[in-house]
């Protein structure tokens, strides 16, 4: 049995101007011991999903799904307080600005401690030396002598460290880390991602990484499921996402990246995501697809061979599509 | 081809203070750069937070004076030069900046923002001003009914876009880009830097193109700089400097940066440690810390940046002190 299974997962934030679906009927699952990367652009949804996972989703956001399963528990009909006894022990999250999710006020070790204190049975020495041992586990140098270190005295890799350590603090099972290096440099963000795939062998841990960066998910993940105006419209396995992508926003994101072109004209994606108000009728893609027909601009489309699309790609060709013409 | 930007041994320092007994600091953002740049060229520098880019653009954007070296631009010598001098020099360059959410205005109008460059610095009458900012408009790819809205009413790729084509209103012949892609989305970067290609080739722009992500300088630069803590670590044509790196910088930089090719899992070198506090620069060569190749010379003797095989590398490994010494 998977360790987390989501299926058919809708978020809907209630707004001023009416009901905004922010994520739009995604299903997927993660195992333990396994990387599973969700890539998208901004408005994607890949991270408010993951937020009404854990929870941390304010009022206005209605969640719903046929499933929302993690290790064997029904996070759906779960009451708040045996929700906390989970988040933050079995399933932690790392945020994209260390900065700003540690708290400026407290020093490093008595936020590092607090989860410990929570869910684990143990004394403040033990506590103390689990924390040193976290420190020193994440390559922090001097451990003992950062726990009295606030926030602001550690540049931004340190604090993602730090971060690192407290999610991991409880041995969880699922770790998902949203955009965990989009704000640091590519040196540092190279000793993190080191670092994240190093606990997740040694500890067999599932791990969810959120990112927008298509070359982070080439060197980490083994799954990869992209995503697209709150829908998932593809996944499949790392190597053949990259080598032959199904779905045409995938095919039309690789290409667009500069290290894939060919020439100096970059083939670019005219338009951009839609938004609450201009959501077309059918496919969400068809108004910026090059392949886009009738059919699609009327019609949601199906989840064919592991792409949501009328028409998967294969080997770059639309599959079944009726030609040219009829697509102008 | 001619030279319009030339500097030499830029420096800029800055004294902060250190509390109210200590001895100010000085910290030296800029620590003795040259470079040249020619009509129709982008140099790009590259570098990790704090290695002194953004301190480069304010130098070259005449937005604060260096405290050694020279700047010419346009063969004008701007260090010295009398404040009438400076006046006509300032719309020869132009700055985009890195997020254009905080570089407009939120209450001022599109079209006045971009007829403002033009009411302070000429005499335009009002009508010729709103002639040339819809000319504008078209060139960088707005509608004209874009003319009456506000920053808010655009996605983030536009108002780049307003940004580009405000900083073109005076036709300046520099452009300095400092990050103007990173804080897009993949499919909206491939269109701006389309668009930054187009308007290069048009007005025969030369571009200072500063950014940290490798990958976009290899497709946009002609001469590539790297620069770490203040300095030049290595400067060579793009070809040169991303087929053969020669300083471990340099390749620790380029193997960091993460490729979207499951396919290619490279041996990737892992700098330890981060950026020294530029308050307190290692001796001798400022990288030796993290440097792999880093020997008892390094840590003493300040390398200078001489030719080595089509390059200019700061390095006593690629350029041993003694046949530097003798070539000096």
């Amino acid at each position: 049995m998977a360790l987390l299974d989501i299926h058919n997962l809708t978020v809907e934030f209630s707004t001023g101007s009416g009901a905004f679906r922010a994520v739009d009927g995604v299903s997927f699952t993660v195992d333990h011991h396994e990387v599973l990367a969700i890539v998208g652009e901004s408005g994607s949804g890949k991270s408010v999903s993951m937020l009404a996972l854990m929870g941390l989703l304010p009022w206005t956001a209605k969640i719903t799904a046929d499933r929302l399963e993690f290790d064997g528990k029904n996070l759906l009909t779960m009451g708040p307080k045996e929700r906390r006894r989970i988040v933050g022990k079995d399933l932690a999250m790392i945020f994209q600005e260390p900065m700003s999710s540690l708290n400026p006020c407290f020093t490093v070790g008595y936020q590092l401690t607090e989860a410990l204190k929570t869910h684990m049975d143990m004394s403040k020495a033990q506590r103390r030396a689990r924390a040193i041992e976290l420190l020193e586990q994440v390559g922090i140098p001097g451990a003992e002598s950062r726990l009295t270190s606030f926030p602001h005295q550690l540049s931004g890799g340190m604090n993602q460290r730090v971060m690192i350590a407290m999610a991991i603090a409880c041995h969880p099972k699922l770790l998902i880390a949203d955009e965990p290096t989009t704000a640091l440099d590519v040196t540092i963000q190279a000793q993190i991602l080191e670092l994240l795939l190093k606990i997740q062998k040694d500890t067999g841990m599932g791990l969810v990484l959120i990112t927008h960066s298509m070359g982070v998910v080439a060197e980490t993940a083994e799954r990869v499921s992209v995503q697209y105006a709150g829908q998932k419209v593809e996944e499949q396995k790392v190597g053949p996402l990259f080598a032959a992508p199904r779905h045409p926003y995938t095919a039309a994101l690789l290409s667009a990246l500069p290290e894939r072109a060919t020439m100096k004209k970059l083939p670019s994606i005219p338009g951009v995501v839609p938004g609450q108000f201009d959501r077309p009728q059918g496919c969400l893609f068809s108004p910026r697809c090059v392949f886009a027909t009738d059919l699609c601009r009327t019609t949601p489309p199906p989840l064919k061979e592991g792409a949501l699309c009328h028409y998967p790609l294969l080997n770059g060709r639309p599959q079944g599509h009726p030609g040219k013409e009829a697509a102008a | 081809m001619s030279q319009v930007l030339s500097a030499h041994d830029l420096a800029r320092h800055y004294q902060v203070s250190r509390g109210p007994f200590a001895d100010p600091a000085t910290v030296k953002a800029l620590d003795g750069v040259s470079f040249t740049l020619e009509t129709g060229r982008t140099l790009a520098v590259v570098g990790e937070s704090g290695c002194g880019k953004s301190t480069l653009a304010r130098l070259v954007t005449m937005i604060e004076p260096p405290t050694a070296g020279s700047l010419a631009i346009a063969g004008e010598e701007i260090v010295g030069a009398s404040a009438a001098t400076m006046r006509a020099l300032r719309p020869r360059v132009q700055i985009v900046f890195q997020n254009p959410y905080n570089s407009l205005n939120p209450r001022q109008k599109i079209g006045k923002a971009l007829e403002e460059p033009l009411l302070v610095n000429t005499t335009l009458p009002a009508a010729a001003r709103t002639e040339k900012a819809r000319a504008m408009m078209a060139a960088v790819g707005l509608r004209p009914e874009h003319y009456d809205r506000y920053p808010h009413m655009f996605s983030g790729g536009q108002r780049q876009r307003i940004a580009i084509a405000r900083a073109l209103m005076l036709d300046p012949q520099i452009l300095v880009l400092d990050e103007p892609v990173s804080a897009l989305d993949i499919s909206i970067q491939a269109q701006v830097l389309n668009l930054l290609a187009d308007l290069q080739h048009q007005h025969n722009l030369a571009y200072l193109f500063i950014s940290h992500d490798l990958s976009v300088v290899r497709h946009i630069a002609d001469e590539v700089m790297v620069m770490y803590l203040g300095r030049t670590v290595e400067k060579a044509p793009r070809d040169v400097l991303f087929n053969a790196p020669q300083h471990p910088y340099t390749q620790a930089l380029l193997s960091a940066t993460p490729r979207p090719d499951p396919e290619k899992k490279r041996q990737r070198i892992v700098l330890k440690g981060e950026l020294p506090s530029p308050l307190n620069p290692p001796s001798g060569c400022t990288f030796h810390p993290r440097c792999p190749l880093a020997f008892d010379t390094c840590r003493v003797l300040s390398p200078s940046l001489l030719s080595h095989a089509g390059a200019q590398v700061s390095c006593h490994a690629v350029n041993p002190p003694d046949v530097a010494g003798s070539a000096a």
